[in-house]
């Protein structure tokens, strides 16, 4: 008996061995596949310098894709890297983009083109995805022109790239081509035929290079963004803010008033019943203020098309009466001023303009993750200083002057007030979002 | 019972949430002024800018436009360290800083006395001979030389000292020896700061603290004498 037994379990040692050999081989190949991109050529000589209007193009196009955000350090030289972003795997920091030898000197436009579109640096190394290549594999190569042409036209600043600081084993190169086998393919972009212009425009905008799916989409436990799930929201990483579905319409998806106020809200940094705040402000501030109509028209358009029918989420149960006594205490000290009594907000005396954004009724308050509505009472803010809106109202940070319990109270309050009935929300809530 | 109720619950539900949405329209007013929308800043800095000495955070009413937009504009690029600060200011444009400042800056309100009393006798006179005097063997200029012989600053950019809190004082000294702080290059304060020992720091800000304000507490005109330094924020 024990004798046929030892055989089975030798049998069954030796099959699952030659499995796993197996499945060591598929993944070296997969992995020795990912890491075999070659270098390309170093520039010898410096390119003649480029036709303005494709450097003017460029720049445009650097500002569509908000470039500068991540490829400046805060009071840094623009675009000379350095900034670090926050990722569950660690800190990836930003390189330099101007033309000097520690920044992009050597690249040819084909090193440019070839970084945008399949992520990998010149001499061969794989890119994090922090650089949103899975979005800007579908930018054209007429556009990766331009935008190389803008960026060999920056006065080049000697900045060194700093290492990223990323945790094992994220911070090897086989971990990332394990990651590019699973979540990412280059992909051209595809225009519908069946689509109007204008809205494969947009398409073009929101996919490509405006990267909004890198923010407004779940992600998995490795980082990874279901394609199918794209621009349905998703908690950003590192920074505790939700970027709001753009399809649902109990989240940022449209709503009764589609098209016009999207355009608004990217353009000024406010409509009438929403402002944009947190890193949604960068965007605003720093990228699509400086779209042109058209442009911004098409992004409306195209998001005005991704409605989704999703059902809100069901009521939560009510918090608790003391609690949200004490939040109603809270707001009538801190909040009614300005946001008033019945949470109507208001409007800039002598015109329609919003100052204060209504709370009732308003779509942040009341999404299933309370992390924005805590964001915006912990740390205040303006709108975005536009052209369009130079001089936006602001609400300052109640970080100091409010414990973890108060603000958890009034957050609830706003949550359960005025017919909304989203999630309350517990002082340790707040605590780990502080 | 509770079945004939419902309706009427239904009912009252649906006029209450249409009535919130009706609320939700905005038909409030608020001043088309920059005093209501720099209501984010009055909080902490006190109402209209007028904090005063008894906690942290500095008054900033009256002080120099150039001093207060270099100070915003440190706080949004980095140069100063606040991550409240930089939180605040991170999508305002150098235009609408500037307008905050100008603000700010022409807001001519009373002070209140002192909070700092009975200070040791020994810190009063070690701190009123580095304002008056300065330390050439240390090559520390006199505070006065730049800040006013009041201490109520030089326009366009260099600030009154007096009406501050003590650790405010403090921590700004400190900050400036540990590098947190930074003006733009030259960075005369800074080099100042450096030579400055705890005890002097302790001094000087136990004295600051302890002052009333003169009868003008107006920033005085732009010195035709060269400061003893260069400082790359005096001039902008």
């Amino acid at each position: 008996m024990s004798d046929v037994n030892h055989t089975a379990v030798r049998r069954l040692l030796t099959v699952a061995l030659g499995a796993t050999v197996l499945l060591l081989i598929a993944l070296a190949v997969l992995i020795g596949r990912q890491l075999s991109t070659e270098a390309l050529p170093p520039l010898t000589a410096q390119p003649t310098p480029a036709d303005p209007a494709l450097v003017q193009r460029g720049a445009y196009l650097a500002r569509a894709g908000n470039c500068a955000a991540c490829h400046t350090a805060r009071g840094g030289e623009p675009y000379a890297g350095g900034r670090g972003i926050e990722t569950p795997f660690g800190t990836v920091f930003a390189g330099n983009l101007t033309p000097d030898a520690t920044g992009l000197a050597a690249w040819s436009a084909d090193a440019f083109w070839r970084a945008l579109q399949h992520g990998v640096s010149r001499d061969g190394r794989l890119l994090y995805p922090a650089f949103p290549y899975e979005s800007f594999s579908r930018i054209t190569r007429d556009d990766s022109d331009a935008l190389y042409a803008f960026l060999r036209s920056l006065p080049p600043v000697a900045q060194v790239n700093q290492p990223h600081a990323l945790r094992f084993p994220y911070s090897t190169q086989a971990a990332l081509a394990v990651w590019r086998e699973l979540y990412f393919e280059p992909a051209a972009f595809q225009p519908d035929p069946s689509q109007s212009a204008e809205w494969n425009r947009g398409a073009y905008l929101v996919q490509g290079l405006g990267h909004c799916a890198a923010c407004h989409s779940p992600r998995d436990a490795l980082g990874g963004v279901d394609s199918a799930r794209a621009l349905d929201g998703g908690l950003m990483p590192g920074r505790s803010w939700y970027a709001p579905s753009l399809r649902a319409a109990h989240e940022a998806g449209p709503s009764a008033t589609p098209g016009a106020s999207t355009v608004e809200l990217l353009k000024t940094g406010v409509t009438a019943g929403a402002s944009a705040m947190g890193p949604m402000a960068e965007v605003v501030f720093n990228s699509t203020q400086y779209l042109n109509d058209a442009d911004l028209g098409a992004i409306g358009q195209y998001l005005a098309a991704q409605a989704v029918p999703v059902a809100p989420p069901p009521a939560a149960p009510a918090a608790p009466s003391t609690q949200l006594e004490l939040g109603e205490k809270v707001y009538k000290q801190h909040c009614l001023d300005c946001h008033g009594e019945q949470g109507q907000g208001a409007a800039r005396e002598g015109g329609s303009a919003m100052a204060y954004p209504p709370l009732a009724g308003n779509r942040a308050v009341q999404l299933a993750s309370p992390v924005n509505a805590v964001q915006a009472v912990l740390g205040g803010g303006f709108a975005p200083a536009t052209a369009g809106h130079p001089q936006p109202y602001g609400m300052p940070p109640f970080r100091t002057l409010l414990n973890d319990t108060e603000i958890a109270a009034v957050t609830s309050f706003i949550r359960q007030r005025w017919g909304h009935q989203a999630s309350a929300v517990s002082p340790l809530d707040v605590q780990g979002i502080r | 019972m509770p079945l004939l109720r419902t309706p009427i619950v239904l009912v009252l539900a649906a006029l209450l949430w249409h009535g919130a949405v009706i609320a939700a329209e905005p038909q409030r007013t608020v001043p088309d002024t920059l005093a209501q929308r720099a209501m984010a800043c009055t909080l902490c800095h006190g109402k209209e800018g007028r904090a005063t000495n008894a906690g942290y955070f500095p008054r900033i009413a009256g002080k120099p436009a150039g001093y207060l937009y270099n100070q915003l504009t440190h706080f949004r690029d980095g140069r100063r360290q606040n991550p409240g600060m930089a939180n605040l200011l991170d999508h305002l444009s150098d235009a609408y800083l500037l307008d905050i400042a100008n603000h700010f800056a022409s807001l001519d309100l009373p002070y209140p006395p002192p909070q700092t009393v009975n200070a040791p006798r020994d810190q009063l006179a070690r701190a009123e001979a580095l304002i008056r005097r300065g330390d050439p063997a240390r090559q520390l200029p006199a505070c006065a030389s730049c800040h006013g012989d009041a201490l109520t600053g030089m326009k366009p950019a260099i600030p009154g000292l007096l009406g501050l809190p003590r650790d405010y004082l403090i921590g700004q000294l400190g900050a400036w020896q540990t590098g947190l702080r930074h003006a733009h290059a030259p960075d005369c304060m800074a080099q100042i700061a450096k030579g400055l020992t705890p005890d002097d720091v302790g001094a000087l800000a136990t004295w600051l603290s302890a002052q009333p304000l003169p009868a003008d507490t107006h920033a005085v005109a732009p010195s035709a004498q060269p400061l003893p330094l260069r400082c790359g924020s005096a001039a902008r």
